[in-house]
């Protein structure tokens, strides 16, 4: 047993995460204003908008890589800011769109970086650190590439490395921006579906900014959609993806039909009526 | 080699002691001890050479203390003081090499590139032209040159974070500027004091002894240390800023940190040699290449580089003995031909 208290075992409200009123961006260019956000725990949430319109930008303040200019994110029931960075770590895992592998590093050692907020000077490589990996690349499925390099491997491989890492941090809550970009269409639902069985029978709480409408429908429980560096509306995919909100959110008529295996939303867009208007 | 015992060399170590853990690879363990059994060997016939010849055997009595008083004289008092100079003079520019080469993610992000050394170079010509030629001023001259010129590179780099490639851009335009500031400021002035600025400019430990060593010796006793408790981060970083914030790495603060004492390794030995080139580029592609390991390598760096400064230094001493060349001059040779080779066989790869 580790001696780091467990965040998932602790008592605290339903809500993970919290963005409450919060307004953000860069000098002299501001990208949301006042958007709130709540992130029940065990929620699968998607985050979907057009490109450029601020949902990478409110994942790196939800993670505290970026800090809010006005309003406040709380985190298990405490403000983010107000958290040594190390606990952030133990508590939100993050997989942000650019990471870098480094030249010649295994799969492995990559995985074991995930334990880094666990370890110090005198503390290298717990038998906690060890079980962490093991389980990250078993639940994966990356255990056969343990020592293979990562520069080898292909996309979809090395996405559910990258994974692995976020998972060998063991942190109740997991944010990812864009997991499935670069993938092809079998690789990205393998991603998918990694992320969705994490969330039903581990138990943690996934947020994602996915691109693919129909793919957020399938898999998240509840829809955050943005446009313009605002959220336009939240709920259920049911409840999200009409087709008078999806026309509102990305300028694209389209129709909502019944998912015929899932059951779920399925948007197709309707571009004759684009060119009737 | 087998398959196994590759694997074995390849794999880690791990010790535990309660809640203490230690970790680290074979290989990189046994590189390490390598390099410390090359240094000793070298140092033990670099004892011995010179006008007074010393045997092996007589090195190493002196060494413990032992053996007649003129032996001792030399070895102890004139000869090693010069080669504790260059293993400390190493250890401080590999380290250095290796956390500039890490934090820029690039090959050739190395102190030298970027323009710290140069700015050491024109703090020492301006203190010995328009100040004083003696140590002090051109010690503190090439200490405020190198720190200043570290500033600015890091400033003009500086735009929402500082990011590898553009700090290697705004090194290389800085000193080209300081190298023409310079080469006016050479012309400008009396013949001796340019010969005085040339002549340090080489980089050399000639003449040098147990009062040089001490500033060294406490430089690197402060920031080894600290750069090596900070390799973890280091090496975090690596992945990427964000998912290194990610994982709890507090990214501007470590850079910064590192940025500040990898200067001071380099600033504090030339501003006392003059700038020894090449030794910070090549020290961590030596040391990758001999333990095949991921990561900053700061520590199998600095071996690497006391090791490479220490064989300079002989060539130096005695290649063309009587004469004695400044080991500045050996490193680029050396170093310089090592750097083709390192771009030709990149290009080469990336032609493939």
């Amino acid at each position: 047993m580790s001696a780091e208290p467990n965040p998932a075992a602790e008592p605290q409200g339903p809500d993970r995460l919290v963005a409450d009123r919060v307004s953000f961006g860069y000098p002299g260019y501001p990208v949301g204003t006042d958007l709130s956000l709540v992130v029940p725990a065990g929620s699968f949430t998607a985050i979907v908008g057009p490109n450029a319109c601020g949902k990478s930008t409110l994942l790196r303040v939800l993670s505290r890589l970026l800090p809010a200019s006005s309003g406040r994110v709380v985190l298990d029931g405490r403000a983010i800011a107000d958290y040594p960075s190390l606990q952030v770590a133990r508590r939100l895992g993050l997989l942000p769109q650019a990471s870098i592998a480094p030249e010649g590093i295994t799969v492995t050692d990559l995985v074991g970086r995930g334990r880094f907020p666990y370890q110090s000077a005198l503390r290298q490589w717990s038998r906690e650190d060890e079980r962490a990996v093991d389980e990250a690349m078993r639940t994966t499925g990356i255990g056969a590439l343990a020592d293979r390099l990562v520069d080898e491997l292909s996309g979809g491989q090395r996405q559910r490395v990258w994974v692995a890492m976020v998972l060998a941090q063991q942190t109740p809550l997991m944010l990812l921006d864009e997991p499935t970009t670069f993938l092809d269409i079998a690789h990205q639902l393998e991603v998918l579906e990694l992320l969705a069985t994490l969330n039903r029978t581990g138990g943690r709480t996934v947020v994602a900014v996915l691109h693919d409408l129909n793919q957020a429908a399938r898999y998240a429980s509840r829809v955050v959609a943005m446009r313009e560096g605002a959220i336009v509306v939240t709920g259920t995919p049911q409840e999200v993806f009409t087709e008078a909100l999806v026309e509102r959110i990305f300028d694209l008529p389209c129709r909502v039909i019944d998912d015929p295996v899932t059951g779920t939303p399925l948007i197709v867009p309707d571009l004759n009526r684009v060119r009737g208007r | 080699m087998t398959a196994l015992a590759a694997r074995a060399l390849n794999g880690a170590q791990t010790w535990r002691v309660g809640p203490i853990s230690v970790r680290f690879r074979t290989r990189n363990a046994l590189v390490g001890v390598g390099l410390v059994i090359v240094m000793v060997l070298t140092a033990v016939i670099v004892l011995g050479l010179g006008s007074f010849q010393v045997s092996v055997p007589d090195v190493v009595r002196a060494l413990f203390g032992d053996g007649p008083q003129a032996v001792r004289t030399v070895v102890l008092k004139w000869r090693l003081s010069r080669v504790v100079l260059a293993v400390l003079i190493g250890l401080a520019l590999g380290a250095s090499g290796a956390i500039f080469q890490s934090l820029t993610r690039n090959p050739l992000g190395s102190p030298d590139i970027v323009g710290f050394s140069t700015g050491a170079y024109t703090g020492a010509i301006v203190a010995i032209i328009l100040i004083d030629t003696g140590q002090p001023a051109v010690v503190s001259g090439a200490l405020v040159g190198g720190l200043l010129t570290a500033f600015a590179v890091y400033l003009l780099a500086y735009r929402r974070g500082v990011q590898g490639f553009r700090l290697i851009v705004v090194g290389i335009a800085v000193t080209a500027m300081l190298g023409s500031a310079t080469t006016y400021l050479l012309l400008h002035t009396e013949l001796w004091r340019a010969q005085l600025a040339a002549i340090w400019g080489a980089g050399s430990i000639n003449g040098m002894d147990w009062d040089e060593v001490r500033p060294i010796a406490v430089m690197v006793a402060v920031a080894l240390p600290v750069v090596l408790v900070l390799g973890r981060r280091l090496a975090t970083l690596e992945l990427g800023d964000d998912a290194a914030a990610g994982l709890g790495v507090q990214v501007e603060a470590v850079r910064l940190c590192l940025v500040l004492f990898g200067v001071a390794l380099v600033a504090v030995p030339s501003a006392l040699t003059g700038p020894i080139q090449f030794v910070a580029l090549a020290a961590p592609h030596i040391a990758r290449a001999l333990t095949r390991g991921t990561g900053a390598l700061v520590l199998p760096s600095a071996l690497v580089g006391a090791t490479v400064m220490l064989v300079c230094d002989a060539f130096a001493q005695h290649l063309f003995a009587p004469m004695i060349l400044p080991v500045g001059l050996v490193t680029i040779v050396l170093g310089g031909a090592y750097l083709t080779w390192l771009i030709a066989r990149q290009a080469r790869q990336e032609l493939r």
